[in-house]
């Protein structure tokens, strides 16, 4: 190796990207030594996933105006514009969601599109898609891969009923087996597995690395990138942060890096805060609390929010913090024990949580929040009438809605909360995202509750409305004492509201923090690396 | 150069501006070929209020979720049976009812069968909306079948039935329940005949039309009720109601319950009408009818108004009303109006069905 210039398998420099107007790479660099495991972190949104993208030549990238910047493996330019040139340069891929055919043998799967054949009778006069497989070739290719990895299993049996982990390295066995691979990119490949199950993905890695190909591994996991990577990216908002090499740098800077405060602060706290947050009056109370909600479960959590605070809940995508207030409203079947202001909530009656005084705006706007084709009026008025009964007039002994008193309130939420609307007949489809956040908040509200969930209100809303959603929601916890739960992916927004933090990592509180806490324990919290004893602030 | 009339055919729909123009056609046509128009006319306004109420069955079954109800055959077989038992009792020849009026008489009999069909319907809708709940996603299919299978088996039970009386059982000491049984001494066109007057040559029939808005009003009461507009919120978003509470099986059951219940009436009042209950097959294609008119209406699969089944049954009972006596104008001892028919109305559900967007909803 030259000591002046070093040799780099892959160089992507000053890459950047657009989508629509909307700039999601500012110039990214992310260069690769031959042989090396190379981490690539960041929160979610910070683009890795784009990178990945322009890196394997994906249409999405090439029809939405392609990229800037340039890519160089072994030295020498390239232009990758489809996924299959990708592949002949020697870049590959090991999905987080397996691409195997469960039918198949462990060999088919390996093999599957590449397959040996022979000529055949048949063949020579059809052509050579009728050329027999040679068997015998294939599984000897295959078994050569697995051992690669040292993964002792047949190649004859099916994948259909294998264990997970096992699934996970015949997807590797795979990318080995291709011929010329150079680089091979793991997208947050423990994510799925068990604790020992990634400890040999681990192990598989680096005797992967020392055969000279080199590794891009994606993870959110700090102890794992210690444990296994030699040097690092850091993106962040689309930007480059840093190449790091792991044994220059440690935990807490990593997770410095990561998080980055930003200093705007998203609501002017003009008002005085005159609240007294009773330490013994506590609002909500989760003990072993579980919910089954795909995608986000909860597996175990342990919490007490107090009366008239706001708390927020963060962590990363599909750590677990949305299941919480969907596990609580009934939506998701949830176990555990969950006490609201002191009395036990029963998870199993739909709707118990609504009668304990407590209302849900959901992160799924036009999936759960909304009926899209009905009234901005019927969408505020619709919970409370069901719930509480109001919006009603008795006629004989008949309940029915009355459209004078749903009308007048109708008009009140859309003037106090701003809706931009045609009136209050209009559906409540045709509005913008942030209006219809309004809408959600307005039926929440309309419940009149002494404890709010949140679920990612700022989410696809822009950033005026944001402001509006959030200080509203300041305002409420201010001057009506409603205790306040946001759950949000965006640590900033919890940052500058919430009164303390509980940040979720798979699926349980890694722990509690302070607004000001610094960046390196949000970082190290929401990465699952938090050492400490649990904290409470 | 934008055309004027586009944004008003967009908000009436394209089906309902051809089946309009249509109808308009055949008053026309039925003009120039010199026919009785005001006797045409009068058909339509019957056909309407006969027709109505099994239309109105599918605005429950379509704001609850279960879509369009192809088995409301389910509920015709109840009021059948309580129409033929009324008959077996000879409530309408009861003296002591007969002398206060023999309207009066036939009145109590058709009340005391909706009774008898709405009892049974109930049960039989009960057990239905239990069915359709284990088969979310696929209901219209299952309704079609469903609705096939129970006039299968009823034709088997027509046989069976116990059924004594002369007016119901085959002649001649046959056995088992006629094909087409006469009304005439029980309660044929009590509803028509009632406060029935003619102006200018149209006769309306009164009676008939007042009992077709009552139910439609009591349709339209229930869904300003608290169940009611729970129930079209379990219809428009499963996920939605459960998130307010609401148990999304329960108001489908409820919708599936009051949609069989509305068929079991509107099968009698349509039987009044007509003059005679239609056993074995003849209610076989109702269901089809029923989803034509409110199709042609405005309603889709997700959503079914008061208005639609208004608009629709007048619409497609109309066409049916004036297609036959022109259709034979122009070609004389021709089909061409049945073949009319069918086009319409399976033309219309395959285009309504084809406007539904596919993966509505979560769940």
């Amino acid at each position: 190796m030259e000591k002046a210039k070093e040799t780099y398998v892959l160089k992507m420099d000053n890459i950047a990207k657009e989508y629509y107007g909307n700039r999601v790479l500012k110039g990214v660099n992310l260069h690769i030594r031959p042989g090396e495991i190379h981490a690539l972190m960041g929160e979610n949104g910070a683009g890795k996933s784009t990178l990945m993208n322009i890196l394997f030549g994906m249409p999405v990238i090439h029809t939405t105006g392609g990229y800037e910047g340039s890519i160089e493996v072994n030295g020498s330019p390239v232009n990758i514009d489809t996924p299959l040139k990708a592949m002949e340069l020697g870049i590959g891929m090991v999905h987080q969601e397996f691409m195997l055919i469960p039918g198949f043998t462990v060999t088919e799967n390996i093999k599957v599109g590449r397959e040996k054949t022979m000529p055949n009778l048949v063949s020579r006069l059809f052509g050579p898609s009728m050329e027999s497989l040679d068997l015998k070739a294939m599984r000897r290719d295959a078994r050569k891969a697995l051992k690669t990895i040292g993964l002792q299993i047949e190649e004859y049996v099916k994948v259909a009923g294998l264990p997970v982990g096992y699934m996970q390295f015949i997807e590797i066995a795979r990318e080995l087996d291709k011929t010329g691979i150079q680089i091979l990119v793991f997208d947050e490949p423990t994510a799925v597995l068990t604790e020992s199950e990634a400890e040999r993905l681990l192990e598989a890695m680096r005797v992967i690395s020392s055969q000279g190909i080199a590794i891009i591994f994606i993870t959110h996991r700090l102890d794992e990138v210690m444990a296994v990577a030699d040097s690092m990216t850091i993106l962040r908002d689309g930007e480059f942060v840093a190449r790091k090499e792991i044994k220059d740098t440690n935990v807490v800077e990593i997770a410095e890096l990561m998080i980055g405060r930003k200093m705007e602060k998203l609501v002017d706290n003009s008002s005085k805060d005159t609240r007294t947050i009773d330490d013994s009056q506590i609002a909500v109370s989760l003990r072993n609390y579980r919910v089954n909600m795909p995608g986000e479960r909860v597996k175990g959590i342990d919490l007490d929010i107090k009366k008239g605070e706001i708390f927020g809940i963060g962590g990363l995508a599909g750590q677990g913090k949305l299941g919480i207030p969907n596990g609580i409203m009934g939506l998701y079947k949830a176990e555990g024990q969950v006490k609201i202001n002191g009395r036990e909530l029963n998870l199993a009656k739909l709707g118990d949580a609504l009668d304990h005084k407590v209302a849900f705006v959901s992160e799924d706007r036009r999936g759960v929040g909304l009926l899209l084709d009905e009234s901005i009026e019927e969408n505020i008025i619709f919970s409370a009438m069901q719930t509480n009964g109001k919006f009603l007039k008795k006629i004989g002994w008949m309940r029915l809605y009355d459209g004078a008193a749903g009308k007048s309130h109708a008009e009140d939420m859309v003037k106090t909360l701003d809706i931009r609307c045609t009136g209050i007949r209009q559906p409540a489809g045709a509005l913008s995202g942030g209006n219809q956040q309004k809408v959600c908040l307005a039926r929440a509200l309309t419940l009149e509750p002494d404890i709010l969930f949140v679920s990612e209100p700022t989410r696809g809303i822009d950033i005026g409305a944001k402001k509006l959603v959030l200080e509203y929601l300041a305002k409420l916890n201010r001057e009506q004492g409603m205790t306040v739960i946001i759950v949000s992916s965006e640590l900033m927004e919890l940052r500058s509201v919430a009164d303390r933090i509980g940040i979720v990592s798979d699926g349980k509180l890694a722990c509690i923090l302070k607004p000001d806490d610094s960046d390196a324990d949000f970082g190290l919290a929401m990465s699952g690396a938090w050492k400490g004893e649990r904290k409470d602030a | 150069m934008r055309n004027p009339l586009k944004p008003l055919v967009e908000k009436f729909g394209l089906p309902r501006v051809i089946i309009v123009s249509f109808f308009l056609f055949l008053i026309a046509a039925a003009g120039m070929f010199h026919m009785n128009l005001m006797q045409l006319l009068s058909d339509c306004i019957r056909r309407w209020g006969m027709y109505g109420i099994l239309a109105l069955a599918m605005v429950p079954a379509v704001q609850c979720g279960i879509g369009l109800n192809f088995g409301i055959s389910m509920g015709i077989v109840g009021g059948l049976l309580g129409g033929i038992i009324v008959i077996q009792f000879r409530v309408a020849e009861m003296p002591s009812l007969v002398a206060v009026h023999p309207l009066f008489a036939m009145w109590v009999a058709v009340l005391i069968a909706i009774a008898i069909g709405v009892i049974l319907a109930t049960g039989i809708g009960y057990l239905y909306g239990l069915l359709l709940n284990r088969v979310k996603g696929s209901e219209m299919t299952v309704t079609t079948y469903v609705g096939f299978s129970i006039i299968a088996f009823m034709n088997m039970m027509w046989m069976l039935l116990p059924f004594t009386d002369g007016e119901l059982i085959w002649p001649n000491a046959g056995k088992g329940l006629r094909n087409t049984i006469s009304l005439a001494a029980s309660f044929s066109n009590v509803m028509n005949k009632t406060l029935a007057f003619t102006v200018a040559g149209i006769t309306v029939p009164t009676g008939l039309l007042l009992f077709f808005f009552l139910m439609c009003f009591l349709v339209w009461l229930f869904m300003r009720s608290k169940t009611g507009m729970a129930m079209s919120a379990a219809g428009a978003n499963p996920m939605f109601a459960t998130a307010a509470g609401i148990n999304v099986n329960k108001m489908r059951i409820i919708g599936t319950v009051l949609s069989t219940v509305l068929a079991a009436v509107g099968i009698l009042v349509y039987a009044q009408g007509f003059g005679f209950i239609q056993l074995y097959n003849g209610p076989m294609m109702m269901g089809f009818t029923s989803v034509a008119a409110v199709l042609i209406g405005g309603a889709s699969p997700r959503k079914a108004r008061i208005a639609h089944v208004l608009i629709g049954t007048f619409l497609f009972q109309g066409i049916m009303a004036l297609g036959l006596p022109v259709a034979n104008q122009f070609i004389p001892e021709s089909n061409l109006s049945e073949v009319a028919r069918l086009v319409i109305s399976n033309g219309i559900i395959i285009y309504a069905l084809s406007q539904v967007k596919g993966g509505s909803g979560r769940e």
